[in-house]
């Protein structure tokens, strides 16, 4: 036999590769084939780059609804809709001042699906804002933050300020009345230093005020340079800025030991419900060598890690529902509802009345009594005091629990009664009566900027907040009324900033009264 | 009695902070500095040095039957300005609260945005506005009047043709 021709079998053999080739591809991605196994379940985890940032297994605490009501996942679902509707609305936008506005009008009136994309990403920015706040706000009821969480609370708070920062920033980008007035109101408490520093006289040596209005729009005035700086704010700085601080956010909550439960949480839950994934098929071989790498103590030989489900499947179908949920209410929402778009920016004639985000509306009502406590002493106040409370409660009694802690629900009903109650107040003796500018027109700024009514409340809410340390003896107690009446502060400062105030900033009991123009 | 200090350290005990210890801190403080320093630089960058916005001194053409006490809004830009029997001044109408532009009403100025109220001079009567309405800079050369937004004068400022 002599070998001329290359043997039939390599041919054979290149065929059968090739055929197969589709089916190998398919195994070396993914390599630990169906999740059937209590194996196959953790190696899909962990097998997968996107993926691990979960833990393998899950507490069953962590997935009753009400531990966390999805709000987290529903933030995240709702950025990731804005990212991917964002990105192609920048297909078309031009970030220059007219050339924004017509871009503007093309996505609306001419682009393929532009208006609906627009109405998308309005709404899950929306969504994700609301969300993100609720979130927080289960943090803290449920005492999420104590150790050793403290940490991973100051990361959410970042993640809270850049979700404001990316919608105050995408305000401006269409370039019509609404978003020019806003950001000039924007820019201008950015500024608002200036009215303590002015009445000090010391503006021509130390001006933060300035700076910051300078840094933020690049000129004096909002023109080119603002909206090149807020759109580069807007679709690079601030997104990796947060895409960054949710990996650091999720990494944590392994870290931390997952989501925080009750210390008799395992009694509570009980036996597992039928149709779950075995608490463990097979008792494994060997301890699970976890204890220098999490917190916690080491599971005993042939028992499952504590009162864990496999996450694939709970957990994921459960994220994936309320991913499925939030896509479906932006998707409603968009259908429903424009995004508005008003006329052409025009630095002449001011929006009246000009109005923030809904969300912003709370402090714009503060701000018409005094610019700077109202738009940046009482929220730095706010902030810094929320950064504090994981540093200054270390008590244990009712971690994971809903209005867990000494006073419980009782004592955040009264203190939803005194935060509603002091704001009406103030509010509406403000709204009948003035302020001290009409009453003593030569009074010095600095009284005003000192009393007013958002000073005044942050005083109540505080002064309460210690007589409940005193009489609870807990600050936690301290802390359950004060977060409680900020957060319904907000509301009602929110709600009358939205639908009680009219041009010239009048207080009127529905638009329908507003002055026709 | 005895004035003897401590035995001198044997050379096989641990230096109290080990040298290599001191070069590298010394190493980290050095990197450190310099990128502090490096950023504060760059930052330089983003704080304009030259404004874009349009030049603050403008041409004003006064119409002959503006009467006193009547404000004259020059197309384009945020100034007010007035003529009586002592002269012509400008006054500004940018609030001095959050910078929306301020409208002439009867005996004063209100602002549409959080509800200012200024008197005829620029002082504040009612609202958040912390400040007076600053007087500007008001010229007559070949029978224009200029005015610089840029340059505030003390109120009362009132210049004959």
């Amino acid at each position: 036999m002599t070998p001329v021709s290359p043997p039939p079998e390599s041919l054979h053999e290149f065929l059968e590769n090739l055929k197969a080739a589709p089916r190998h591809i398919y195994e070396t991605a993914f390599r630990s084939g169906k999740p059937a196994t209590d194996r196959s379940r953790s190696t899909f985890i962990f097998g997968n780059v996107f993926l691990h940032l979960h833990s393998v297994r899950t507490h069953r605490w962590t997935l009753r609804w009400s531990t966390t009501m999805g709000l987290g996942i529903i933030t995240t679902s709702a950025f990731l809709i804005t990212l991917i509707t964002g990105v192609m609305l920048m297909f078309y936008y031009k970030p220059f001042p007219e050339a924004a506005y017509d871009s503007m009008k093309d996505i609306h009136f001419v682009v393929p699906t532009g208006r609906f994309m627009r109405n998308i990403h309005r709404w899950a920015a929306n969504v994700m804002v609301l969300a993100v706040i609720l979130h927080m706000a289960r943090a803290f009821f449920t005492a999420s933050y104590r150790k050793p969480r403290e940490y991973n609370w100051l990361i959410g708070l970042g993640l809270l300020v850049v979700t404001l920062g990316l919608s105050f920033t995408g305000y401006l980008l269409p370039w019509d009345q609404l978003a020019y007035w806003a950001i000039t109101i924007g820019a201008n408490i950015a500024q608002s230093p200036r009215e303590v520093t002015d009445a000090l006289g010391i503006t021509q040596y130390f001006d933060p005020g300035g700076l910051q209005k300078l840094l933020l729009l690049g000129s004096d005035v909002v023109g080119p340079e603002a909206l090149i700086r807020f759109y580069l704010l807007h679709v690079m700085i601030l997104p990796l800025a947060l895409a960054a601080l949710m990996g650091v956010h999720f990494w944590r909550i392994r870290k931390d030991g997952g989501l925080a439960r009750p210390a008799d949480a395992d009694k509570r839950l009980g036996p597992p419900p039928a149709g779950t994934c075995p608490i463990f098929t097979e008792a494994p071989q060997r301890t699970y060598h976890l204890a220098a790498v999490v917190r916690g103590k080491t599971p005993a030989v042939n028992n499952g890690p504590e009162n864990t489900v496999p996450a694939m499947p709970h957990l994921f179908y459960a994220e994936l529902g309320v991913f499925m949920l939030t896509v479906l209410i932006c998707l409603a929402l968009a259908l429903v509802s424009d995004a508005p778009l008003k006329e052409l920016a025009n630095p002449n004639i001011p929006e009246n009345p000009a109005k923030a985000p809904w969300y912003f509306l709370g402090l714009q009502e503060l701000v018409s009594f005094s610019a700077f406590m109202g738009g940046i002493g009482v929220p730095a106040i706010v902030l810094l005091g929320l950064g504090l409370i994981p540093y200054l409660d270390r008590e244990t009694e009712g971690t994971g629990e809903w209005f867990g802690g000494p006073g419980g629900w009782p004592l955040v009903r009264r203190s939803i009664l005194l935060g509603l109650g002091s704001t009406l107040l103030v509010e509406t003796l403000v709204i009948r009566f003035g302020w001290l500018r009409e009453w003593f027109p030569t009074i010095p700024q600095l009284i005003i900027t000192a009393v007013n009514p958002a000073t005044i409340l942050t005083t109540i809410y505080a002064l309460y907040s210690l007589w409940l340390i005193r009489k609870y003896r807990s600050t936690r107690a301290g802390a359950l009324g004060l977060f409680t009446c900020f957060l319904c502060g907000f509301l009602v400062l929110t709600i009358i900033g939205t639908y009680f105030r009219g041009p010239n900033w009048v207080f009127y009991w529905s638009p329908g009264d507003w002055p026709k123009h | 009695m005895s004035t003897a200090g401590p035995p001198p350290p044997s050379r096989l005990d641990p230096e109290p902070v080990p040298r290599r210890d001191i070069l590298g801190l010394a190493a980290m403080f050095s990197a450190a500095a310099a990128s502090f320093f490096a950023l504060v630089g760059m930052l330089r960058m983003p704080k304009a040095a030259v404004l874009s916005s349009p030049s603050k001194r403008f041409k004003a053409i006064l119409p002959d039957n503006l009467q006193a006490g009547e404000a004259f809004v020059p197309p384009g830009r945020s100034v007010a300005l007035f003529r009586d029997g002592e002269g012509v001044y400008a006054i500004s109408t940018v609030c001095t609260h959050l910078g929306c532009i301020i409208k002439p009403a009867q005996d004063g100025f209100e602002c549409p945005c959080h509800g200012s109220r200024f008197t005829g001079d620029g002082s504040v009567k009612r609202g958040p506005a912390p400040r007076a309405l600053p007087w500007l800079k008001v010229s007559h050369t070949g029978g224009n009047w200029i005015v610089d937004e840029g340059a505030p004068v003390p109120p009362g400022t009132k210049v004959q043709a």
